[in-house]
């Protein structure tokens, strides 16, 4: 008995030595970080990097809670959240842009439709047009797919494209951009954004851009900015990173790490 | 009298121990509900005491539909997020009952026909089967279900039956009957089991059918007993989560339609929990939630036990 409590101590004190570093927020950049949170304990070995998803609010929520070290966003903190922060910390959040992202429009493989704008795109997700012959389509009832609230995305989409306006209540709220890819792969009406990375058995729409053209969410476009829809990706931490956590993000930033977001489907920003 | 003996006072010392402690436990579990229902209503309690919280939400705007955009009627909405967050509580209550009332539909006459076939007509043999067979359902995880009407259960419905959005009330309706059926089915079967034999032979002496026995006799009889295995469903199927979070497509919509998707009141506090500023006006209002789910349960469990009781009374010829 005491042997198997000598030998269980002995096997997680290691563990505690070195405190791990946690990450947690965005779903869009969950696969990201966990990729470069691989491979930076693979170059160094000994440190912990553990990283968990569950959406920009959950990762802010966590920073202001004191409950990880760095929260990844989606989308830039808001004031409030920022004013939490230095109320219990005495201190301001720092901003690190650590990749771009494409927000990209997804429709059914089977969808005639080639482009959308800006203005199509809020009236269809304000409840405004609620068919795809309004859009240049065929005559059928738009599906619309978005993200729970807690989602980086919806509030990117909500901002960029909605302009602030709400969601029509009939938009259907799905957990994760995965879920809404897989939902617009099966439903031949369906329409649904998210990052570009996933966009895998759907198609994606162009979207019009300031000079009337339409643009994917390519590596060029979005790096050129001709495509409306980008958005930086960040790491927040209390204060100016320090420590393990300052590590761990200037590997993100560094050549390797901007690497690694290219290979999986993000844009650098370096 | 002789005063009792040493060894006599030390027993009855040892009852009184022992009960003392089976009193303490079961006071424990009830403490443990007092607790949790304190717990979760003092964090709503902010909706009606906190000027900060009133300002952005209070009961007329959670309950009446309010005109949030110009030049449209008045109409409910449950947009938390937003530059003006609505909280409007009936397309969750809508969603709620919808979602239920589908799942009810498919899961009392299932669970109780099978209930009724398994005590009263399956051989022997098969009932052994059978019984164990339909409470492994209860086994299988929520979130497996919930992953099973996701991916398959709601193609096979939208080809059925041409449903616009394919999550929508009756896939979730029909997946959680799934979980319903098998509560239903075991209790409403060990009620019927219980009817004692001597009805059933009075019936059959009296030259009725073994269809009209179990129909106007054993039924009847165990009515009590198949009520409550309804009441238990019911209250299995408000609260359950995974499934609907998953399935129902989570659309805050107030219409009557089945076909459209819907947001239930458990799968609203699941999916936005977690994002919620602790201490702010949303979370209150989810907590809010919580504490109309446990009113609601707790209403509906005291309604059905009160009229069990009357039946019951009923049919022993007291009343």
């Amino acid at each position: 008995m005491k042997r198997t409590l000598i030998a269980l101590v002995a096997a997680i004190a290691p563990a505690l030595a070195s405190a791990a570093v946690t990450v947690k927020g965005s779903d869009t950049m969950v696969i990201l970080a966990q990729r470069w949170a691989e491979e930076y304990m693979k170059q160094n070995t000994g440190k912990r990097v553990q990283v968990t998803g569950g959406g920009s609010g959950v990762g802010i929520a966590a920073l202001i809670n004191g409950t990880t070290d760095i929260a990844n966003a989606s989308r830039a903190m808001k004031d409030a959240e920022k004013g939490k922060v230095r109320e219990r910390y005495n201190i301001l959040p720092t901003e690190t842009a650590v990749a771009k992202d494409g927000v990209a429009i997804y429709v059914n493989a089977a969808n005639p439709v080639q482009q959308l704008t800006i203005e199509q795109l809020a009236k269809i997700y304000a409840g405004d047009v609620t068919n795809w012959k309004d859009v240049g389509g065929s005559d059928a009832p738009i599906v619309l797919y978005s993200r729970e609230n807690s989602s980086g995305t919806y509030v990117f989409f909500k901002e960029n494209v909605l302009k602030g306006a709400d969601y029509a209540s009939s938009a259907q709220t799905l957990p994760g951009t995965a879920a809404v890819v897989n939902a617009v792969a099966k439903e031949k009406n369906g329409i649904g954004y998210g990052g570009a990375a996933y966009a895998k058995g759907v198609k994606e729409v162009k979207v019009v851009g300031a000079d009337g053209q339409g643009y994917t969410p390519s590596a060029e476009n979005v790096a050129s900015g001709k495509y409306p829809l980008s958005r930086p990706l960040f790491m927040y931490t209390r204060g100016k990173p320090s420590g393990e956590a300052k590590a761990f993000i200037d590997y993100c930033l560094s050549p390797a790490g901007q690497k690694i977001v290219t290979q999986v489907g993000y844009f650098p920003v370096k | 009298m002789a005063r009792p003996s040493p060894s006599m006072r030390r027993r009855q010392l040892r009852e009184a121990a022992i009960q003392a402690v089976i009193t303490l436990v079961a006071l424990t579990g009830i403490a443990a509900v007092v607790l949790i229902f304190v717990f979760v209503a003092r964090e709503a309690l902010p909706i009606f005491t906190s000027p900060e919280v009133r300002e952005e939400t209070d009961l007329a705007r959670m309950f009446l539909p309010q005109a949030w955009r110009a030049g449209r009627p008045a109409f409910f909405s449950w947009q938390p997020v937003s530059e003006i967050p609505k909280y409007s509580m009936v397309p969750l209550f809508v969603g709620t009952l919808k979602v239920t009332a589908v799942a009810m539909l498919v899961s009392v006459p299932v669970g109780v026909a099978a209930a009724l076939f398994t005590s009263e007509f399956a051989p022997r043999r098969l009932r052994e089967v059978l019984k164990p067979t339909i409470e492994l359902l209860a086994g299988i995880p929520s979130v497996v279900l919930g992953f099973f009407a996701l991916i398959v259960l709601a193609s096979v419905l939208q080809d059925a039956f041409g449903f616009t959005s394919r999550l929508n009330a009756v896939v979730a309706g029909v997946a959680l009957a799934l979980t319903v059926v098998p509560v239903i089915f075991t209790v409403s079967e060990d009620a019927l089991t219980a009817v004692p034999r001597s009805y059933r032979e009075a019936s059959l002496a009296l030259g009725a059918t073994r269809w009209e026995t179990a129909f106007k006799v054993v039924l009847p009889a165990a009515a009590p007993g198949v009520l409550a295995a309804v009441v238990l469903g019911f209250g299995r199927s408000i609260g359950e989560t995974m499934i609907v979070l998953m399935a129902s497509g989570n659309a805050a919509m107030t219409t009557f339609s089945l076909g459209d998707s819907v947001r239930t009141l458990p799968a609203t506090i699941a999916a936005e929990m977690g994002e919620v500023v602790f201490g702010g006006t949303h979370y209150a209002v989810l907590f809010f939630i919580g504490v109309e789910l446990f009113l609601f349960t707790f209403v509906l469990n005291s309604l059905a036990a009160a009229f069990v009781k009357r039946l019951v009374r009923r049919m022993a010829g007291t009343a």
